[in-house]
């Protein structure tokens, strides 16, 4: 066994053992934490396919994040309120069923993401960094203005959208469904990365003038890649809103798209389990320093500018080495 | 005489007041090593990306198996058949050698919209891939990252992957650049044979080299062709050796 799979099998044992624990100490809050860990997790597991396969600087992921939350908190309160979220060509009263919800969450972030990225990959660099943050602050802005949802003041989900079979508001529960998410997008991660499609994309990230000499186009491939990333994201993000019965234009927000981008570089930029380790190092420190300061990003920032420094392979990197392609 | 493979016809492209092609026409014949030669900043290599799709000319056309290639981009290019070396090694550096040329096998086969099947295990890629190394002299190296490569290495890496195109020419721009005697020899001797696979259009510095393997000379200067024809005819060209042989008349 490679030691990066070592250390990977042991990042997702610690991530399962945390909520134990604290079930077993009665401390249900860590539940909780554990469980938001794993959803950053996934978030972020989606934005490495765009970040760290393709190389990808979207400054824009929270869009995604928010449109997943936004799909579980509106199919919820028409589902709740047995009002039609549309009447034409037929009438549709969303869903309180997370397996609905997640879809129309990935289907949406997906069909937004297509036509952002066929714009903003026309660009690249710097460019793309902020036509990719333009489009989310449009969304946002978009968010904040429309009152049907709330606005600004967000909307909330009365009960946690149900799963069959399973009874999601057990915190332990809600959990494990996060978590078997987030492996299943792990798997996905790891196949992809080592298909063709990923040779593809990885190479472009390296070198695009060499993959358009071999006869590959750059552009076809990283779209599927920017879009395949917006559909995890956004799958996340309807899971915040349900943990969080929750969801408001913060999710939205240019500091989130920021957020995900930290976390994988804490973690290790295009290493299978870096999302993994930077989101329980990220929530880790939100509590601990958060508990003792109100000024934790300043000590985050602290952190960050270390990794970029004198590691920048993040934590998967200095633990594991550097990564090894075949 | 047969149709020419790729024929270039009255290409122009300036770069502000420089103009970098003025007016190039030339044709690539099956089975020939076509050289380019020409004094630094002559616009060798401009011609190339041209050809190849990296630079759009400002008019003329490019004609490649009978086909008008001058809307398509460098990939489509790539694929219709144009198998290319960059003057300065263009490789993905963190693949290894293998990997590198498992890229173009990939993209011989058709589609890169496949997900699951990984590459390393699929020896439709790796067999292919590890007998360009072979044949290139790199199988040694083949799970080196290109970035470790020597720089010798790299250039034969360039070659290995232009083979594994299966490309209808090559278009190769200074493939002994910085090779030593003995590795320019060895890829002389190379290039020799692969004539009969696909013509050659060879941009070289390396006199030897361009005088032993030519079927053809070009000789540009300024940007225009200022002679064309067989090593003889171009040697004795007064005009070739004072621009460019630099020897007064
Ligand atoms: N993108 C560009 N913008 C402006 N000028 C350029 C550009 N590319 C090349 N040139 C200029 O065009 C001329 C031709 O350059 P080119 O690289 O084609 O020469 P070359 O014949 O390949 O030279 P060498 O033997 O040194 O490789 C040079 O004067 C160069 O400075
Ligand atoms: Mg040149």
């Amino acid at each position: 066994m490679s030691r990066e799979r070592a250390i990977n099998l042991l990042l997702a044992g610690l991530l399962l053992s945390v909520p134990l624990a604290a079930l077993a100490l009665g401390e249900l809050f860590y539940i909780t934490l554990a469980t938001r860990m794993a959803i950053l997790a996934l978030a972020a597991v989606g934005l490495n396919f765009a970040l760290g396969l393709g190389g990808l600087v979207s400054f824009g992921h929270a869009a995604f994040f928010g449109i997943g939350g936004y799909v579980a908190g509106i199919f919820s309160s028409h589902a709740f309120n047995q009002t039609p979220l549309f009447s034409w060509p037929f009438e549709f009263f969303g869903s309180d069923q997370m397996p609905a919800i997640w879809l129309a969450a990935m289907l949406i972030s997906a069909l937004i993401a297509l036509p952002i990225g066929a714009i903003s990959l026309r660009t690249a660099g710097v460019y793309f960094i902020m036509i990719t943050l333009a489009f989310a602050q449009m969304i946002y802005y978009f968010a904040i203005s429309w009152p049907a949802y709330g606005g600004e003041d967000g909307l909330s989900i009365v009960v946690r959208n149900g799963f069959p079979g399973v009874n999601t508001a057990v915190p332990l529960i809600f959990f494990l469904v996060c978590y078997v998410l987030l492996l299943a997008a792990l798997a996905l991660f790891a196949l992809v990365r080592d298909s063709r499609f990923g040779a593809a994309l990885q190479a472009g990230r390296q070198n695009e003038t060499r993959l358009a000499a071999v006869g590959i186009a750059p552009f076809r491939i990283r779209l599927a890649a920017f879009t395949i990333s917006a559909a995890i994201t956004g799958l996340a993000g309807a899971l915040l809103a349900d943990l969080n019965r929750f969801v408001s234009p913060s999710m939205l927000s240019w500091q989130m798209s920021g957020e995900l981008i930290v976390l994988i570089i804490l973690g290790g930029t295009g290493r299978l389990f870096g999302p993994v380790a930077g989101a329980m190092l990220f929530v880790l420190f939100e509590f601990v320093l958060g508990g003792l300061t109100e000024r934790w990003q300043f000590f985050l920032g602290l952190i960050l500018l270390g990794v970029v420094l004198f590691a920048r392979g993040g934590l998967i990197g200095v633990l594991a080495g550097k990564a090894r392609h075949g | 005489m047969a149709e020419p493979v790729l024929s270039i016809r009255d290409l122009r492209k300036s770069f502000g007041a420089l103009k970098a092609t003025d007016g190039v026409s030339l044709d690539l014949r099956p089975g020939e090593i076509h050289a380019l030669i020409g004094p630094n900043g002559a616009g060798k290599t401009t011609l190339i990306h041209q050809i190849a799709g990296g630079i759009t000319p400002d008019s003329g056309e490019v004609v490649f198996l009978g086909e008008d290639i001058g809307a398509l981009g460098v990939a489509a290019r790539a694929r219709r058949g144009l198998g290319r070396s960059f003057q300065i090694s263009s490789l993905a550096p963190e693949f290894s050698a293998l990997r590198n040329v498992m890229l173009a096998v990939q993209s011989r086969q058709g589609s890169s919209f496949r997900f699951f099947r990984p590459v390393m295990k699929d020896r439709s890629l790796t067999e292919p891939a590890m007998a360009m190394l072979e044949r290139t002299g790199l199988a040694a190296r083949a799970n080196v990252p290109a970035a470790e490569l020597s720089h010798g290495e790299r250039r034969q890496l360039e070659i290995a992957i232009a083979l594994a195109l299966g490309p209808r020419a090559f278009l190769l721009d200074e493939p002994m650049a910085g090779m030593g005697p003995e590795g320019s020899r060895a890829l002389t001797a190379f290039l020799d044979g692969l004539r009969h696979e696909a013509p050659i259009l060879l941009v070289e510095h390396d006199m030897d080299a361009v005088f032993a393997l030519a079927d053809r000379i070009s000789v540009l200067v300024y940007g225009r062709v200022i002679a064309t024809g067989t090593v003889d005819e171009v040697r004795g060209d007064a005009e070739v050796r004072r621009a460019y042989l630099g020897e007064r008349p």
